[in-house]
C-alpha cells in the first residue's frame, strides 16, 4: 500500500451556519417544540374540544343544550376555585394536600358561627377568611421556616384540619333550611339568574372574576413573576435577589384564603354545611391542575390551564353519566387522562433542556 | 501599564476566610482599576471562588477589608453588593428558563407602572421593561427584534450567557464580575461572548473575569491576577508574561521572584 497520503483539508469558514445573535430557527420539530413550550395548554384545550365533540356525537343534541353545558360548569365550580389555590402552590413546585380539608373547615366556621352561634353572617364569613389565611400560613411556615417538603407538611395539616372541622362542627351537618332562614348569604353563590333558558349562578361568575384577578396578579405584577421564577429555579431566584421564602409563604397564605372562598361557594353548591363533604377535593384539585397541563415540577402552567383541566373532568363525568356508563369508568377515564397529561409534560420539559 | 490609575475602584486587603480547618482565603489582596479587564486565574481550590464571593457579598470574610473608591465597604449579602453597583454573572447564569428574556433581565427588580395599579398592587410597567430590555440587548449587539418575549429555555447556551451578561451590564453601574463565562460554550459561541466582554468594557465598565481558559484570558485581560493557596501570588501583564509561565505560577511550578 504505497498510496499517497491525502492532502490535509483546506479550512473554509462555514458560511451558512446559524450565527450566534440570530434567534430564529426554522426546523419544523423545533418549531413544534417552541409552540408547545409557549402554549402548553394547546394540548388540554384540544382534549377538551375533542371530548366535547365525541360526547356530543355519542349522546346527541341533549349534550349540547345550554342547560347541560351550564350544569357542567356548575359541577366544576368548587373544584375550579380550589384548583386556583392548587395552581399557585404547584407553580412553586409544591403541592397542597390540605386544600379540601381547609375549604370544609372554613365552611364549618362560617356555618357554626352564623347559624349555631348566631353571629352576624358577614362577621362569620370574615372569620372564615381569617381561618383560611391562618391555615395557609401554617402550611407556609412549615414549608419555609421548618423546611419540610410541601407534600409532608400539607399531609400533616390535612389531617389536622380534618380533625378540627369534625370537632368544631360536632360532626353535625347544618341543614340547608336552617342556613336559609338564619344566614341566607352563605348560600349566595348557589343562587343566580336566568339568562334565557340558561341558569347562571353567582358562583360561576365568581369563578371567572377570581380567575381574572389571579391572572392579573400572576402575569402583571412582580409577585406573580416571582411565583413562576421561584418554582422554575429557586437558586436563580435567590441570586436574582428574590426572597424565596417570602414568596412561598405568601403563596400558601393566598391559597388558604382561596380555600375559604371555595368553602363559601361550596355551601351555595350543596346548600348545607357538611363536615363529611370534600373528602377527595384535594386530589380532585390536583387532577384539574395536572390535566390542564401545569407542570408538577413548577414554573410552568397557568390558571387558564386549570380551568380547562376542571372542564375536561366535568365533561367526562357528565358525558359518561349521560351515556349511561357505570360511574367506575369515569374514574378509569380520568386516571388515563392524568397519566397522559403527565407524559405530555415530561415530553415538553425534556425538549426544553 | 496603560490602564492603572491611582485609586482602585474595588480593592480588598488581607481577606481571611476559614471553613473549619480549611483556610480558603489566607490574607488575600485584590485590586481592580477603572476601565480594565482583570482576569483572576488559579488552580482548583486556590480560593478564587471564595475571593469572588467575598467581593460580591455571598461570603462574609473573617478578617480583612474591602474598599470601593478607597472607601471601606461591608457587604452582608449579594443584595448589598448589587446596590453598590457590583453585578455578577454566575457560572450557573441564575436565569429562570421558563420566563421570558425581558422577565429575566428584570428578575428581582421589576419596574412598576406609574399608574394607580402600580402603586396599589405592584402592577408592572411591561412596556417600559420590554423597551429597555430591547435597548440593552441591541446596544450590546446581541439581539434581533421581536424576540424579547421568547422564553430563555428556547435559547442556546451562548445566547443564555449573552442574556446574563446583558443583565449584569444593564444594572452594574460600577463593576461586572463574570464567573467562567465561556466554560460551557463551543468555540463560536465563546468568540461571541469574548466580543461581548470587550463591548461591555468599551462602555467603560471594568470587568473581573474568572476563567480557566488561558487563551481567552490572555486575549481580553489587561492584567492577570494569579491566585494560589488562598492568596494573590502576583499580578502579571499578559503582554509581558507567557501563557506557560502563568500556568506554571498558578500551579506552583514557577515561583515569583
Amino acid at each position: 500500500m504505497a498510496g499517497t497520503r491525502p492532502p490535509p483539508n483546506i479550512c473554509v469558514a462555514p458560511s451558512n451556519e446559524p450565527d450566534f445573535p440570530s434567534f430564529s430557527d426554522t426546523r419544523p420539530l423545533r418549531h413544534l417544540r417552541l409552540i408547545l413550550q409557549s402554549f402548553p395548554s394547546i394540548v388540554s384545550v384540544t382534549v377538551l374540544i375533542i371530548s366535547i365533540i365525541v360526547f356530543g356525537i355519542i349522546i346527541g343534541p341533549h349534550f349540547f343544550t345550554p342547560f347541560n353545558l351550564s350544569l357542567v360548569l356548575q359541577q366544576v365550580t368548587v373544584i375550579s376555585v380550589l384548583g386556583a389555590a392548587q395552581t399557585l402552590v404547584i407553580l412553586t413546585a409544591g403541592i397542597d394536600l390540605s386544600v379540601g380539608a381547609l375549604m370544609v373547615l372554613c365552611s364549618v366556621v362560617m356555618g357554626v358561627l352564623a347559624v349555631d352561634m348566631g353571629w352576624p353572617p358577614i362577621l362569620a364569613i370574615v372569620m372564615a377568611f381569617f381561618a383560611g389565611a391562618a391555615g395557609g400560613a401554617i402550611n407556609g411556615i412549615l414549608a419555609t421556616l421548618a423546611k419540610l417538603p410541601p407534600f409532608i407538611a400539607t399531609l400533616g395539616t390535612w389531617n389536622v384540619f380534618l380533625a378540627l372541622e369534625l370537632w368544631y362542627s360536632g360532626s353535625q351537618t347544618i341543614v340547608s333550611q336552617n342556613i336559609f332562614t338564619q344566614a341566607p348569604i352563605l348560600q349566595f353563590f348557589g343562587n343566580g339568574t336566568n339568562i334565557g333558558a340558561v341558569r347562571v349562578t353567582w358562583g360561576e361568575l365568581l369563578l371567572f372574576a377570581l380567575f381574572g384577578i389571579l391572572w392579573f396578579f400572576l402575569n402583571r405584577t412582580a409577585w406573580g413573576r416571582h411565583v413562576y421564577a421561584v418554582g422554575d429555579d429557586p437558586d436563580a431566584s435567590r441570586l436574582a435577589g428574590i426572597s424565596v421564602d417570602r414568596v412561598l409563604f405568601s403563596v400558601y397564605v393566598v391559597a388558604g384564603v382561596i380555600c375559604a372562598v371555595a368553602g363559601w361557594v361550596l355551601i351555595g353548591r350543596i346548600g348545607s354545611v357538611t363536615p363529611q363533604e370534600g373528602q377527595t377535593s384535594n386530589l380532585d384539585s390536583i387532577t384539574a391542575v395536572v390535566i390542564g397541563g401545569t407542570s408538577l415540577f413548577g414554573g410552568r402552567g397557568s390558571l387558564f390551564a386549570t380551568l380547562i383541566g376542571a372542564l375536561i373532568v366535568g365533561v367526562f363525568e357528565n358525558g359518561l353519566a349521560l351515556a349511561g356508563v357505570d360511574a367506575l369508568w369515569q374514574n378509569f377515564a380520568i386516571g388515563l387522562l392524568i397519566v397522559f397529561a403527565v407524559i405530555m409534560d415530561q415530553q415538553i420539559r425534556k425538549l426544553s433542556i | 501599564m496603560s490602564v492603572s490609575q491611582d485609586v482602585p475602584l474595588l480593592q480588598a486587603r488581607n481577606l481571611v476566610k476559614r471553613y473549619g480547618h480549611v483556610v480558603a482565603l489566607d490574607r488575600a489582596d485584590f485590586e481592580l482599576y477603572p476601565g480594565e479587564i482583570l482576569a483572576v486565574i488559579g488552580d482548583n481550590g486556590a480560593g478564587k471562588s471564595t475571593l469572588i464571593k467575598a467581593l460580591t457579598g455571598a461570603v462574609i470574610p473573617d478578617e480583612g477589608e474591602i474598599f470601593m473608591d478607597g472607601e471601606p465597604v461591608r457587604f452582608r449579602s449579594p443584595l448589598d453588593a448589587r446596590r453598590a453597583g457590583i453585578e455578577t454573572v454566575y457560572q450557573t447564569l441564575a436565569l429562570a428558563p421558563a420566563l421570558s428574556i425581558a422577565d429575566n433581565l428584570f428578575l428581582g427588580r421589576e419596574q412598576r407602572s406609574k399608574g394607580i395599579l402600580g402603586r396599589l398592587v405592584g402592577a408592572l410597567d411591561r412596556a417600559a421593561m420590554q423597551r429597555r430590555a430591547q435597548d440593552e440587548l441591541s446596544r450590546l449587539g446581541i439581539m434581533t427584534v421581536q424576540s424579547i418575549k421568547q422564553t430563555v429555555e428556547t435559547l442556546s447556551g451562548g445566547q443564555r450567557q449573552a442574556i446574563a451578561v446583558a443583565r449584569a451590564a444593564a444594572f452594574g453601574s460600577r463593576v461586572v464580575i463574570m464567573d467562567e463565562p465561556t466554560a460551557a460554550l463551543g468555540v463560536r459561541e465563546s468568540r461571541r461572548v469574548l466580543d461581548l466582554i470587550l463591548t461591555v468594557k468599551g462602555r467603560g465598565l471594568p470587568i473581573v473575569l474568572i476563567s480557566h481558559n488561558m487563551p481567552h484570558v490572555f486575549e481580553v485581560a489587561d492584567r492577570i491576577h494569579i491566585h494560589r493557596l488562598g492568596r494573590r501570588l502576583t499580578v502579571v501583564d499578559p503582554r509581558l508574561c507567557s501563557m506557560p509561565d502563568a500556568v506554571a505560577m498558578m500551579t506552583g511550578a514557577l515561583t515569583v521572584a
